[in-house]
């Protein structure tokens, strides 16, 4: 709809892990669906993540996280995004996560979860359903 | 001869990653019409393309360095020694994250990943650790570390100097590309000019004081995994590797003084025999490059000396444990294609740190292939296959039109700087991602031939946050035991010698000796040098 106003990603590698092939791809897959992404690169720390989403205005805070500490991450960011006034936008986490992180990441307030294997068609359609 | 019978025209076209067309029969004219007959040679001799060697595994098999590291010093200790226990011949180091990118265990953005996805390292101490035991005579070791290598390879070279080995002698590889880091990986500290400074001072330093040494291994590994086709992987490589040539020639060093230190380390998944072929191909452009372009005249700088292995781009997260066949495959192409060295990827890999279990696998893997399979017997077996010959020819040349391409934009360093390759190969990943969903570029298990099938249960390598504080509290109690006085003063040197220009490993291999730790040093040169700003570029 025109009407409808462009959905704003920010898509963060939090963290020191390098592996940004996954999260270029990614952000690729939502520009072409029509989403405005700002990809901050490598080596964001959670203060920074939360200071760029309340800056850009973001309606949707993505993390790509592939080297396990996506846990002590999320922990540490979403008091910070809380502050930042960011608590109703959607936030995200793809990456490399076991199962057993799920129910404490959606606990953190990801609603959206997608493992290694996610396909960017369903990474897609869930931002543009749940994307406030 | 021409095939008969064949209904070309009907039959699906096939066109490999690199983008050469397949035909499906190939016969001694196509090996005549794509030019490379007279490239073919004999293995040990220029150009090198059956191998750089004579006598191959014949004479000794590849070495089987499995990559190994995590948690403290001490626990990678134990691995190193159950994977020598089990017949592997060399150890591939890895590094946690904040050793990689140039920071101390304490440092505040080393939280929750000291020790997680490789072996923590703050000073001296953690080296003398994690080698204890191990004869650094009989056992290579590759380091596998870049943004902070100048200052790894010092601890090394410092850990092998006090227990009595003779540098002259001692081998070994570091990993030290630091340009690669910025295309995918990374590990990056400081920008582009002075980290290839960095690695001409590694590159320099060790042609004078540790001959045998390998300062570098110039990966096209990484930048296959960040999109790169095959051929793209081997030229992107080349123009990497000519780069630090260039570095250390501007400076006076003879190219047969370091060029045959210089090693490699490349990707393996795709189709067999395109590996292949990439494999042959990149041999004898490496050798005609020294030679024509650098004027080299000893044999072993011409030589594509590499580590072949991996395949992690090629494993799945679906039916993991078919990646234990695709594992045996990419084994195959490497000790067809006459690698130096391997290294599988575990078919856990896509999970978690792989298990004790899954590492011997990966081991056993490699030995089938010389105990068992006869890959040892005979060098360069696919030699003379017409269809092998006439595709190393094509992707020789398509290896020699993308350097080309490289430099008529203005050099591989001028395009990493600004993030053109980056863009390119991450573009070349989409594409691949979409293909692969699309169903187009076929991976089985994962768009074709599915199943429901319950996953196996993995064993998930365990993060222990009391290691992580033992680390710390190791690194505080050699900080108040060290000699503060000549800690300082190594420092001071080492800022002034990033100041002046001078090489940088002298400064450091006397902090590395203080315990100076590597967040130290690092900051030290990030004092002088600044911090890399990564251009994001879509």
């Amino acid at each position: 709809m025109s009407t409808q106003k462009r959905i704003k990603v920010v898509l963060a590698k939090p963290g020191l892990d390098g592996h940004d092939q996954g999260a270029k791809v990614v952000a690729r897959a939502l520009m072409d669906a029509g989403m405005e992404v700002l990809y901050t690169g490598l080596r964001q720390t959670p203060e920074a993540i939360a200071r760029i989403s309340q800056e850009e205005d973001a309606d949707v805070i993505a993390l790509s996280s592939m080297a396990g500490s996506h846990l002590p991450i999320c922990r540490k960011l979403k008091p910070l995004l809380e502050q930042a006034g960011l608590a109703d936008k959607l936030w995200v986490i793809g990456g490399n996560l076991p199962a057993q992180d799920h129910a404490e990441l959606r606990a953190l307030g990801f609603k959206g979860i997608f493992p290694s294997s996610s396909r960017l068609e369903d990474i897609v359609n869930y931002i543009q359903a749940n994307a406030p | 001869m021409k095939p008969k019978d064949l209904p070309e025209k009907e039959l699906r076209p096939v066109v490999n990653e690199s983008g050469i067309a397949i035909k499906p029969l190939y016969t001694a004219e196509d090996v005549a019409a794509s030019g490379g007959a007279d490239m073919i040679g004999l293995p040990g001799q220029y150009p090198f393309t059956r191998g750089i060697h004579s006598l191959m595994y014949r004479r000794q098999p590849f070495t089987m360095r499995q990559y190994t590291g995590f948690g403290n010093p001490a626990d990678t200790n134990k691995r190193f020694h159950y994977l020598i226990a089990n017949g592997q011949t060399g150890l591939n180091v890895a590094f946690d994250l904040p050793t990689q990118c140039g920071m101390d265990s304490d440092d505040p953005q080393a939280e929750g990943e000291i020790g997680r996805v490789g072996m923590a390292v703050d000073t001296l101490r953690d080296f003398e650790t994690a080698f204890a035991g191990v004869d650094l005579e009989k056992i290579t070791v590759s380091l596998t570390i870049n943004g902070a290598a100048a200052i790894l390879i010092a601890m090394y070279l410092a850990m092998a100097e006090k227990r009595g080995y003779d540098l002259a002698k001692l081998r070994g590889t570091a990993q030290n590309d630091i340009l690669k880091e910025f295309v995918g990986r990374g590990t990056w500290v400081y920008p582009v000019a002075p980290s290839i400074r960095l690695v001409g001072d590694t590159i320099e330093y060790c042609a004078k004081h540790a001959p045998k040494y390998s300062p570098v291994s110039v990966c096209g590994y990484h930048i296959r995994e960040s999109g790169a086709d095959p051929a793209q992987e081997m030229a992107y490589a080349f123009c990497i590797a000519k780069a630090y040539a260039d570095e250390v020639i501007r400076r006076g060093l003879p190219v047969d003084e370091f060029a045959g230190r210089l090693s490699f380390n490349f990707n393996c998944f795709g189709s067999i025999f395109e590996q292949v072929a990439k494999f042959r191909a990149g041999r004898s452009l490496w050798a005609k490059i020294m030679k024509e372009q650098y004027g080299a005249t000893q044999p072993g700088s011409m030589w594509l000396r590499m580590i072949a292995g991996g395949g992690g781009g090629g494993l799945t997260f679906e039916q993991p444990e078919i990646n234990i066949v695709r594992g045996a495959y990419y084994a195959l192409i490497c000790a067809l294609a006459g690698t130096q060295t391997m290294a599988l990827c575990c078919y856990d890999e896509a999970y978690t740190i792989p298990s004790e279990y899954a590492q011997r696998i990966s081991l056993r893997t490699m030995q089938l292939l010389i105990e068992e399979m006869g890959l040892g017997d005979t060098v360069d077996p696919m030699g003379g296959s017409y269809y092998i010959e006439t595709l190393t020819s094509q992707m020789r040349e398509r290896m020699e039109r993308i350097m080309a391409d490289v430099d008529s934009q203005g050099g591989i360093v001028k395009l990493v700087a600004e993030g053109a390759i980056q863009a390119k190969v991450s573009a070349q990943a989409y594409q691949r991602q979409r293909a692969i969903e699309e169903g187009s570029f076929r991976k089985v298990g994962v768009n074709c031939y599915r199943t429901e099938d319950k996953t196996p249960e993995m064993e998930f390598h365990p993060y222990k946050d009391e290691d992580a504080r033992a680390q710390v509290e190791a690194l505080r109690r050699i900080r108040a035991e060290r000699d503060a006085g000549a800690v300082q003063v190594a420092l001071a040197r080492v800022k002034a010698d990033a100041k002046s220009g001078a090489n940088l490993m002298p400064a450091i291999m006397q902090a590395v000796k203080a315990y100076a730790s590597v967040g130290e040093i690092t900051n030290m040169l990030v004092g002088e040098f600044g911090r890399f700003r990564e251009p994001v570029r879509f």
